[in-house]
C-alpha cells in the first residue's frame, strides 16, 4: 500500500537519481515543507516560537553540522559548543563592525569563520582516533570558551561581558533583538534549515559523502583505495563547522539575544547535541532532525504534562523528567541500537510489505 | 518524523494552556534542580511563602488573591526562555529570575513586551538608571555597590586607611565575577590599596593553585564573588591554609548557610555583604509559621525558614507585594496590569515605619524609587558567621556604598547601551 | 630562589590533585578494559554513591520528599545515625545492587553493539541516575564527614619551614586520599592478579570469545566490573564530597578524569595513575607560572590541550594497547 516502488517507473536519468526516489516519500517530504513553510508561520505565537521550534529548528543545523562529522566521517567531537560559540562571536562581531551588511551575510561569514576554526582544531584528526578524538576535540570546547571570555575584543570591552544582538533587519523585517517579529524569526531559521538539509543531504549522498563513508568504515582501508583522508577528513570538519558555526549564530542573534559564554556554549552543549545525534540516529539527516526533536520537546512536553497537567512539585517534576528521558534513551536503545532514524526505517520496510507481509 | 512532531505538538499545546484568572500573579523562575539548587530551593520557599502568607492572613493584596506561578529553570538559560514564555501570558506582574544570566536574556524581552524586571542584588548594574531601562529595576543595591561597600567596611577597621594594603579579588571567571573589578579598581585610585585579581574556572571544584597564591603573597583582605560549589571549596581551601576568617569577605550570594556548613567550626569569622536582615526573630515569622508552615501550606519542607537565601527570597516578594500596593494606590484599582505595577515600582518607598508595619523591623535598609534611580541607594551591611550558634549575625549598620564612585561608571555603561540599541533616555 | 621553593610547593601540590584526578579515572578505565564500555555515567555514579552514604548515615528517609508529595505525610529522618564504616558497606551493597540491575536491564540486550551504542546507553544511564539521585535524597549540600583529617599538615610545615624558610602547605586530606589510592591500586592489582575472579576479568579483558570458551560467565565478570566501578567512584565521591560537600557539581569531577584517560590511555591503571599525576603537575605549574601573564584560570583548558599535544605524538596515550590496523 505504502511505499510501493512498483508502478513508480522512472524514464529519465534525471528522475532516477533525485533525492526521494519513492513518491510517498517525496510527497511526505513536500508536504511537510509546505506546512513548514505555508502554514506554521500564520499560526505560531511567541511560545511555541521561542520555547519550542526555535531551539529544535537550530539544534537541528547544529545536530545535521555534528552529524556530518560523527556520523558520515566517523570523528567524534566534543567540541560543538566552542564551534557553536566561534559562530555566536563572529556573527556579533560582523553585525557591531559592519551595520549595513544584511545579517543573512554575516551568518554565512560566521559559518565561513567557524569552518576555518574547525580545520584548525581538526587537524590532530589525522592522527588521534575514536574516544581519544573525542576528548581531544575538548580541548576546543575548553580553550574557546576561556578565550573569549578573557579576551575583551570578542565582546567589544562591554563592561558586562556579554554580548548583546543590537536589531537587524531582513528586508524591512526585524529579525533580531527584542521587537523581532516571531515568524520572521522562525522563517529565518527554517530557511537555513532547509537550505542546512539540503546541502546535506546532497553532499553526503555524492562523491565527497562517499569518501566520508569510506573513511568512517575504516580510514587505511579508503586510503589503499585512493581516498585522500586528509582532504576528507578536513573536509568534514569544515563543512560541520559551517553548520554548526550557523547554528551557533543563530542561537545568539536570532533565539537568545544575549549570550554569555561560558553558561550558554558550554561543555554541556557539546554532549547535548552529541546526544541528539546518537539518539535520532548516526548517518542520517532525518535522524539529527528526529534527534532535536526528542532532546528538544520531550523535556518541554514532559514538564508540560507533569507541572501544568497533572500539577506536581516542580521540583520533583524535573526530577522525573531526568529521569524519564534516561529510561526512554535506554528503552530506544535496547529496542532499537541505531536510534530513531533506524526505527523508521524499519517501520517503512513493514509499511511496504504490509498487509501481505509474504 | 514531521507527523509524530506534530503529535507532541498538540498534545502539548493542550496541556500548556493556562487559564487567565483575575488575580495578580507572580511568576517564580526557580531552581529547585541543577547545579545551584541549594540556594535556589531556599530562595523559591521564601518567595512563594510570603505570598501564601498574605493569601490566609489578609485574603491577597489589596482584596486581590496573589498567585504564585512556579516554574523550574534549573539555573538554565534556555529553560529560563521557555519559562518566561510559558508564563507572561498569563498577566505576570513582574519577574524576578535570580539568575544573571539570565537576567540579560530578559531585559530586552521585557522591555518589549512590557513587563517590569527586578534583579534584586543580582543582574545588570547600569539598570540602575531607569530612564534607559525603563523596565528593569534593581533595588536596593547592585554588586558596584557591594565591591564599594566591602572596601568602606575595610576602611572602618582600619580607620580610614588602607594605603599600601593588598586586596585579593577571589572570583567566579564569568561575566557575574568580573562585575565588582572596574569599582574596585576606580576605589584602588581613590584609597591607594593594591588589588589582586584571582578568576576561578566554573565549577570551581579545584582552587588549589588560587589558594596557593593567597597564601604565599599574604594579601591583607580577601573579597569573593563566587556562587555555589565555588563558595564552600573557597571558604575550605581558605581554612585549610589558615587565612584569617575575619580578612575574608563574601558578596551576598556567597553567605549563605550552604557556603559556610561543609567547612565547620573552621569557618568562624567569615563575613559576607547582606542587603536585608538575619535570621527569623521578626514579628513576620511567627505569622508565616502560623498560616503557612506550621498550617501544611509551605512551599518546601519548611526547614529553610529564616536561612539567608529564605530571608532573601521572602525580602524579593515583599518588595514586590510592596510595589504593587504602590500601583494599586497610584491607579485605584485592584486589579493592576503589568504596566500599573511598573509605576508602583517606580513610585515605592521603603521607610523604616513601613517595614515595622508589616513585622519586619530593621529587615532592609529605607529607599526610594524614581524614575532617574532605579537602583535604591545602594545601601548594605556586613555579617559574620558564627560557627558555634550556626548562625549569621549582622556586625554593621547598613552602609552606603561610595556614590561619587558608582554613579559615573553607572552612567556610563549605561549611556553606552542605549546608544548601541537606539534609545533616547528620558522620563517621558 | 623563592620562585624555585615556590614552584616545589605547587608541584607538590599538583602531585596530590592528580591522585585525585586518578582516582576518578581508574574508574573509567576499570569498565573500558574489561566490557569496551566508556562509561559517562562514572561523575553521576560517584555523586550517587556519596548522596546515598551521607543519606544512610543520617538517616535520611529515601524518596522522601515525593512521599510526602503524594501521601501528604511528613517523614524527613529515620532517627538513626550510622557509623560510617557501616553506611559505607551499605552503600557498596546498593552500588552493587545497582551494578547487577544495569546489566541486567541494559548491558545484557546490548551484547556485540557498537562503542557508540554503548556509550549512548551510559548517557541514559547518567540522566536516570541525576534524577533519581535527586528524588532520593533531595538537592541540598550534604555535609559528609567520616572523620577524615582535613587542613594543613603542620607536620611538614614546619619541617620545610626549617629547611626553607618557607613552610610548605599540603593538605592532610591530600595526604590520606593518597594513601587510599595507592592502597587501592595495590589491592586492584593483587585481585586481578591473585584471585580467581580477578583472573577471570582479566581474561574477558583480553578477549571476550576466548574467556567464554573457556567457560568464564561474562554476566558476572561485568557486573563485577561494575561493582568495583561502584566502589571507586563510592571512594572518589568521599574525598570530593568531604572537601566540598555532596551536590550536584560532584557529578563533574568526571571532566577532570578525561583529559587523564587521554593521557594515560583507556585501557591501562598504571596509565590512569601517571597520566593523572601528569595532569595535576602540568596544570598547577602552568597556572603558576604562566597564568599570571595571560589571565589566570588556565586549569581547565590546559590539561586538555597537553593531553592534545601529547597524543598527537602518541596516538594511544602513554600506556595504551598499540593500536594495530588491518585491512
Amino acid at each position: 500500500m505504502f511505499y510501493r516502488e512498483a508502478g513508480d517507473i522512472k524514464t529519465s536519468y534525471v528522475d532516477d537519481g533525485q533525492t526521494f526516489p519513492i513518491r510517498l516519500d517525496r510527497q511526505l517530504y513536500f508536504s511537510a515543507l509546505i506546512v513548514a513553510w505555508g502554514v506554521i508561520p500564520f499560526l505560531v505565537d511567541d511560545y511555541w516560537a521561542n520555547a519550542v521550534l526555535l531551539p529544535f529548528l537550530i539544534y537541528a543545523i547544529a545536530a545535521i553540522g555534528l552529524n556530518i562529522l560523527v556520523g558520515y566521517c566517523g570523528q567524534v567531537s566534543l567540541g560543538t559548543g566552542g564551534f557553536m560559540a566561534v559562530g555566536a562571536y563572529a556573527v556579533y562581531k560582523l553585525m557591531t563592525a559592519m551595520p549595513e551588511v544584511n545579517i543573512l551575510i554575516h551568518v554565512f561569514l560566521a559559518g565561513g569563520i567557524t569552518a576555518l576554526v574547525g580545520v584548525l582544531f581538526g587537524l590532530p584528526s589525522l592522527r588521534i582516533k575514536g574516544f581519544y578524538l573525542a576528548v581531544a576535540t575538548l580541548a576546543a570546547q575548553f580553550f574557546l570558551v576561556w578565550l573569549f571570555n578573557r579576551v575583551p575584543w570578542f565582546y567589544n570591552y562591554s563592561a558586562s561581558g556579554q554580548i548583546t544582538a543590537p536589531e537587524r533587519t531582513i528586508f524591512g523585517v526585524v529579525v533580531t533583538g527584542a521587537n523581532s517579529e516571531t515568524w520572521a524569526t522562525y522563517l529565518v531559521c527554517l530557511f537555513f534549515v532547509t537550505l542546512a538539509a539540503l546541502i546535506a543531504r546532497n553532499l553526503t549522498r555524492g562523491a565527497i559523502g562517499r569518501q566520508w563513508m569510506a573513511i568512517r568504515d575504516m580510514d587505511i582501508a579508503a586510503e589503499i583505495i585512493g581516498v585522500n583522508p586528509l582532504s576528507a577528513k578536513l573536509g568534514a570538519f569544515a563543512v560541520s563547522s559551517f553548520f554548526i558555526g550557523v547554528s551557533g549564530a543563530l542561537f545568539f542573534a536570532v533565539y537568545l539575544g544575549a549570550v554569555e559564554v561560558g553558561e550558554v556554549f558550554g561543555i554541556n552543549k557539546s554532549f547535548l547535541v552529541l546526544f541528539m545525534i546518537i539518539i535520532g540516529g548516526l548517518g542520517s539527516i532525518l535522524g539529527s532532525f528526529a534527534g532535536a526533536a526528542f532532546l528538544v520537546l520531550l523535556p518541554v512536553l514532559l514538564k508540560n504534562v507533569l507541572v501544568g497537567g497533572l500539577n506536581w512539585p516542580t521540583d520533583l517534576a524535573a526530577h522525573l523528567e531526568f529521569m524519564i528521558v534516561g529510561a526512554l534513551i535506554v528503552i530506544f536503545l535496547v529496542a532499537e541500537p541505531h536510534g530513531i532514524a533506524q526505527l523508521w526505517r524499519l517501520a517503512k520496510e513493514k509499511l511496504r510489505l504490509w498487509p501481505f507481509p509474504h | 518524523m514531521k507527523k509524530t512532531l506534530f503529535g507532541t505538538l498538540i498534545v502539548g499545546a493542550l496541556t500548556s494552556a493556562t487559564p487567565a484568572m483575575a488575580e495578580l500573579v507572580f511568576p517564580s523562575l526557580s531552581y529547585r534542580t541543577g547545579p545551584y539548587a541549594a540556594n535556589g530551593v531556599a530562595i523559591a520557599d521564601g518567595y512563594a511563602d510570603y505570598f501564601t502568607l498574605l493569601n490566609e492572613r489578609d485574603g491577597g493584596i489589596g482584596g486581590e488573591k496573589a498567585r504564585v506561578i512556579e516554574c523550574e529553570t534549573a539555573y538554565n538559560t534556555e529553560k529560563g526562555v521557555e519559562c518566561y514564555e510559558s508564563t507572561k501570558g498569563s498577566g505576570a506582574l513582574v519577574y524576578q529570575p535570580f539568575s544573571t544570566g539570565m537576567t540579560y536574556q530578559l531585559i530586552p524581552k521585557v522591555t518589549a513586551d512590557g513587563i517590569p524586571l527586578h534583579t534584586m542584588g543580582y543582574g545588570r548594574t547600569s539598570a540602575k538608571n531607569g530612564m534607559v531601562f525603563r523596565n528593569v529595576f534593581n533595588y536596593p543595591a547592585n554588586y558596584w555597590d557591594g565591591a564599594s561597600v566591602a572596601i568602606k567596611h575595610l576602611l572602618a577597621i582600619n580607620s580610614g586607611d588602607i594605603k599600601g594594603k593588598t586586596v585579593a579579588l577571589v572570583y567566579h571567571n564569568s561575566a557575574y565575577g568580573k562585575e565588582p573589578i572596574r569599582t574596585l579598581e576606580e576605589l584602588k585610585k581613590k584609597h591607594g590599596y593594591e588589588l589582586l585579581l584571582l578568576p576561578v574556572d566554573h565549577p570551581g571544584q579545584e582552587q588549589k593553585s588560587q589558594w596557593l597564591q593567597i597564601r604565599r603573597e599574604r594579601p591583607d583582605y580577601v573579597l569573593m564573588w563566587g556562587w555555589g560549589i565555588m563558595n564552600q571549596v573557597a571558604i575550605q581551601e581558605a581554612v585549610n591554609i589558615r587565612y584569617p576568617m575575619e580578612n575574608f569577605i563574601g558578596i551576598w550570594w556567597s553567605g549563605s548557610e550552604n557556603d559556610v556548613l561543609p567547612a565547620g567550626d573552621g569557618a568562624n569569622g567569615y563575613k559576607s555583604l547582606t542587603f536585608h536582615n538575619l535570621g527569623d526573630d521578626f514579628p513576620l515569622y511567627d505569622d508565616i509559621r502560623k498560616y503557612v508552615t506550621d498550617a501544611g501550606k509551605a512551599a518546601g519542607d519548611g526547614t529553610h525558614v529564616g536561612t539567608v537565601l529564605y530571608n532573601r527570597g521572602l525580602y524579593a516578594a515583599m518588595l514586590a507585594a510592596e510595589a504593587a500596593k504602590t500601583a494599586q494606590k497610584i491607579h485605584g484599582t485592584g486589579k493592576i496590569t503589568p504596566m500599573q505595577m511598573r509605576d508602583g515600582m517606580e513610585a515605592l518607598e521603603m521607610t523604616e515605619e513601613k517595614m515595622t508595619a508589616l513585622g519586619l523591623p530593621d529587615f532592609g535598609p529605607s529607599f526610594d524609587v524614581s524614575c532617574e534611580n532605579h537602583g535604591g541607594d545602594g545601601f548594605a551591611a556586613v555579617a559574620q558567621w558564627n560557627a558555634g550558634a550556626k548562625q549569621w549575625e549582622l556586625i554593621t549598620e547598613y552602609v552606603q556604598a561610595d556614590q561619587d564612585v558608582v554613579n559615573p561608571l553607572i552612567d556610563e555603561d549605561s549611556t553606552a547601551f542605549a546608544k548601541e540599541n537606539n534609545i533616547s533616555p528620558g522620563c517621558g | 630562589m623563592d620562585n624555585l621553593i615556590f614552584a616545589a610547593e605547587v608541584f607538590v601540590n599538583g602531585l596530590m590533585a592528580g591522585v585525585l584526578y586518578s582516582l576518578v579515572a581508574i574508574g573509567f578505565v576499570l569498565i573500558y578494559k574489561a566490557s569496551g564500555i566508556f562509561n559517562y555515567a562514572q561523575g553521576v555514579m560517584a555523586l550517587f554513591s556519596a548522596l546515598t552514604l551521607v543519606g544512610l548515615m543520617n538517616g535520611q528517609v529515601p524518596f522522601g520528599h515525593l512521599i510526602n508529595a503524594i501521601f501528604g505525610t511528613q517523614v524527613h529522618h529515620f532517627g538513626w545515625h550510622l557509623p560510617a564504616i557501616v553506611a559505607i558497606v551499605l552503600t557498596m551493597g546498593v552500588m552493587v545492587a545497582l551494578a547487577w540491575i544495569v546489566q541486567r536491564v541494559i548491558f545484557r540486550h546490548l551484547i556485540n553493539q557498537e562503542p557508540i551504542i554503548l556509550f549512548m546507553a551510559t548517557i541514559g544511564l547518567a540522566y536516570f541516575m541525576e534524577g533519581l539521585g535527586d528524588m532520593m535524597w533531595g538537592a541540598d549540600i550534604k555535609k559528609l564527614d567520616i572523620g577524615l583529617p582535613q587542613g594543613i599538615n603542620t607536620g611538614i610545615d614546619s619541617f620545610t619551614a626549617d629547611l626553607f624558610g618557607y613552610g610548605f602547605f599540603i593538605d592532610n586530606l591530600d595526604i590520606v586520599a593518597t594513601f587510599i589510592a595507592a592502597g587501592l591500586v595495590v589491592v586492584l592489582v593483587a585481585f586481578s592478579h591473585y584471585t580467581k575472579q580477578g583472573r577471570a576479568m582479566r581474561a574477558v579483558a583480553d578477549d571476550h570469545q576466548a574467556a567464554l570458551s573457556v567457560g568464564v560467565s561474562l554476566n558476572f565478570i561485568w557486573i563485577l566490573v561494575w561493582s568495583v566501578a561502584g566502589f571507586v567512584a563510592l571512594v572518589a565521591g568521599i574525598m570530593w564530597g568531604t572537601k566540598s560537600g555532596v551536590q550536584f557539581s560532584l557529578s563533574l569531577i568526571a571532566l577532570k578524569a578525561l583529559p587523564v584517560l587521554m593521557l594515560g590511555g583507556f585501557t591501562s591503571i598504571p596509565g590512569a595513575i601517571v597520566g593523572g599525576l601528569i595532569i595535576g603537575i602540568g596544570e598547577k605549574l602552568f597556572e603558576f607560572s604562566v597564568g599570571p601573564i595571560i589571565g589566570g584560570a588556565t586549569e581547565n583548558w590546559f590539561a586538555y590541550v597537553l593531553a592534545l599535544i601529547f597524543l598527537v605524538f602518541r596516538p594511544q596515550g602513554l600506556f595504551g594497547e598499540r593500536i594495530i590496523e588491518r585491512v
